[in-house]
């Protein structure tokens, strides 16, 4: 029987998000005094040697892209730190829990990871629809800046930092970091060709660092804690915890803070309470509609971004959506498939015409096509080909529900 | 408050539009952007009217007509739909006598859909304005219009 390891939810219900006091009284603000004390290029090596990668889905190693961030274009007079709070894959809530109710430890993350690379300047890019987080941000913004965290001359180090709150309006592509950083800049939410990547030319053109929130709570913890702890958790190659959010059909959904390396198994029936009904697993969709499903065979690997990458699965965001027998592994594909139709940007053909043939052939595939194999197998091909020609991950994405759904649960999509 | 002095509280600086043109939105009862608006927006930033209708156009949360005094946006994301939430829109239209994308005549309610609103553990949800409502169904989507409905 696992259980949770909160480190990075250790506040939540405990303190009251409004109070900064609450916060430092929790041993808050603790990363950020040290990190003060630091030189940058230490509070980097900590991190990198911390193992930390990021949370919003990529895992990538975050203390890579800092060191990248710092080095790049070392005569630029503005460096950037942005946070990407537009969390918007379906299955996923693990930002709206820190930010809502611990909005301090991404802010301190986000302050200590711009004096790392020495950024003056950043901003919080949140969805429009977080109402709460928006007002929770907003007052431990305001908070902040009143004790001296944030400004100029940050706890008498020297270090200035001003942090802006930014509001993104419905676009689901504009959580993608180079789509991000054209929104940010007042633009319609269009990917941007990489390279260059955000390290190199991010907003405004200059070097810009762009962390996920939850990535960015991990930070003061590790800075105040050292690597040495932080590695205590999870596994070799995936540090430390990782918040799942769990939904569907079991007893008690939710957000669950785990060491990475947990199965889907001990998730369900551990944490979750098991199935709610009486019915039996049937499948899970791991990260979302950019995720992929799974059946019952894969309830005993590792959730770790390795492991799961090697098994053809993903980890993502941490979202897992569970259902259960007689639930229609159909209708969901055809759920995450209309989603990226409706997300869809327009600018790279395969991806604009190409979500809106995988809906139609799914559709097909209710209504009565003489050869269904053949249409699925098309189907797979055309994602396929969006894949390796879209510019972003939007279109590089339907391929994962599409063709795991197909390996998984064809019986279901050929009825 | 005027457009102008909403304007006023922003640097004319391209990179305050989104934030702009929420709090143009936000100011006025029927919840849209008007034609006024965006253009003054334009000036203000010295931008043409088209890059800043296009932005306006571009994300689902502007609305370029006319909107209802609560815009109310259900989710229809994967986890919604699992948990029956592709009930929630017939209920409310039901409820409120109008199809998805409409507003009612008396200019109360817009029905709008929405992708995940991040309340997954609650499913299904929807949003009144700035209030989050789950676990949804057929009696708790009655009685929550019936208390709107008395606003």
């Amino acid at each position: 029987m696992i259980k949770e390891t909160r480190i990075t939810l250790k506040n939540v219900g405990k303190i009251n998000p409004e109070s900064i006091d609450d916060y430092i009284a929790a041993g808050g603000y603790a990363g950020l005094k040290k990190a003060l004390k630091m030189e940058p290029f230490s509070i980097i090596d900590e991190v990198l040697e911390a193992g930390l990668r990021g949370r919003g889905g990529a895992g990538f190693s975050t203390g890579t892209k800092k060191k990248f961030t710092s080095k790049s274009c070392l005569t630029c007079p503005q460096r950037y730190v942005v946070v990407n709070a537009d969390e918007g894959e379906p299955g996923t809530f693990k930002d709206r829990v820190i930010m809502e109710n611990d909005p301090h430890l991404y802010i301190e993350g986000t302050i200590i990871a711009a004096f790392s690379i020495n950024a003056t300047k950043g901003f919080i890019y949140l969805r429009g629809e977080y109402t709460g987080s928006i007002d929770k941000t907003r007052k431990a913004i305001a908070a902040a800046y009143e004790r001296g965290f944030l400004g100029k001359n940050i706890l008498d180090s020297g270090f200035d930092f001003d942090l802006e709150l930014k509001l993104g309006a419905g676009s689901y592509l504009c959580g993608e970091e180079l789509t991000m950083l054209e929104s940010l800049e007042g633009k319609r939410g269009h990917p941007r060709i990489k390279p260059p990547f955000p390290a190199e030319k991010g907003v405004f053109g200059a070097p810009t660092l762009v962390n996920n929130v939850e990535t960015l709570s991990n930070v003061p913890l590790i800075i105040a804690n050292g690597k040495d702890w932080y590695r205590q958790f999870g596994t070799e190659r995936s540090p430390g915890t990782k918040i799942f959010t769990i939904s569907g059909k079991v007893k008690n959904p939710g957000y669950y803070e785990v060491e990475m390396g947990v199965s889907l198994r001990e998730l369900i029936w551990d944490l979750a309470g098991g199935m709610s009904g009486d019915k039996p697993f049937k499948a899970a969709l791991l990260g979302g509609a950019a995720g992929t499903f799974v059946d019952a065979s894969m309830l005993d690997e590792r959730m770790t971004y390795d492991n799961l990458r090697e098994k053809g699965a993903t980890l993502g965001s941490g979202a897992v959506i569970v259902m259960e027998e007689g639930d229609s592994v159909y209708n969901i594909l055809h759920n995450c498939l209309r989603f990226f139709k409706h997300e869809s940007c327009g600018k790279c053909v395969p991806c604009r015409v190409g979500t809106s043939m995988l809906v139609k052939g799914t559709e097909k595939l209710r209504n009565g096509v003489p050869d269904k194999r053949a249409l699925l197998d098309q189907m797979v091909h055309e994602s396929e080909i969006m894949a390796a020609t879209s510019l972003c991950p939007l279109g590089q994405s339907p391929i994962l529900p599409l063709k795991s759904a197909a390996r998984y649960f064809a019986e279901d999509l050929l009825i | 408050m005027s457009t102008k002095q909403i304007l006023e509280k922003f640097e004319p600086r391209r990179q305050n539009l989104l934030m702009i043109l929420h709090a143009l939105q936000d100011n006025h009862p029927q919840n849209y952007l008007t034609e006024e608006a965006l253009g003054e927006t334009a000036k203000h930033l010295k931008l043409t009217k088209s890059s800043v209708y296009g932005v306006a156009k571009y994300y689902t949360m502007f609305s370029l007509k006319p909107r209802g005094k609560f815009v109310i946006r259900v989710c229809v994301s994967a986890v919604c739909e699992l948990m029956k939430g592709q009930e929630v829109i017939g209920h409310l239209e039901n409820v409120l006598g109008i199809k998805s994308g409409e507003t009612t005549p008396c200019g109360t309610f817009t029905l709008e859909i929405a992708e995940c609103l991040g309340q997954c553990q609650e499913a299904p949800s929807m949003m009144i304005n700035e209030k989050v409502f789950n676990h949804l169904d057929e009696q708790k989507i009655r009685e929550v219009i019936t208390e709107y409905r008395k606003w």
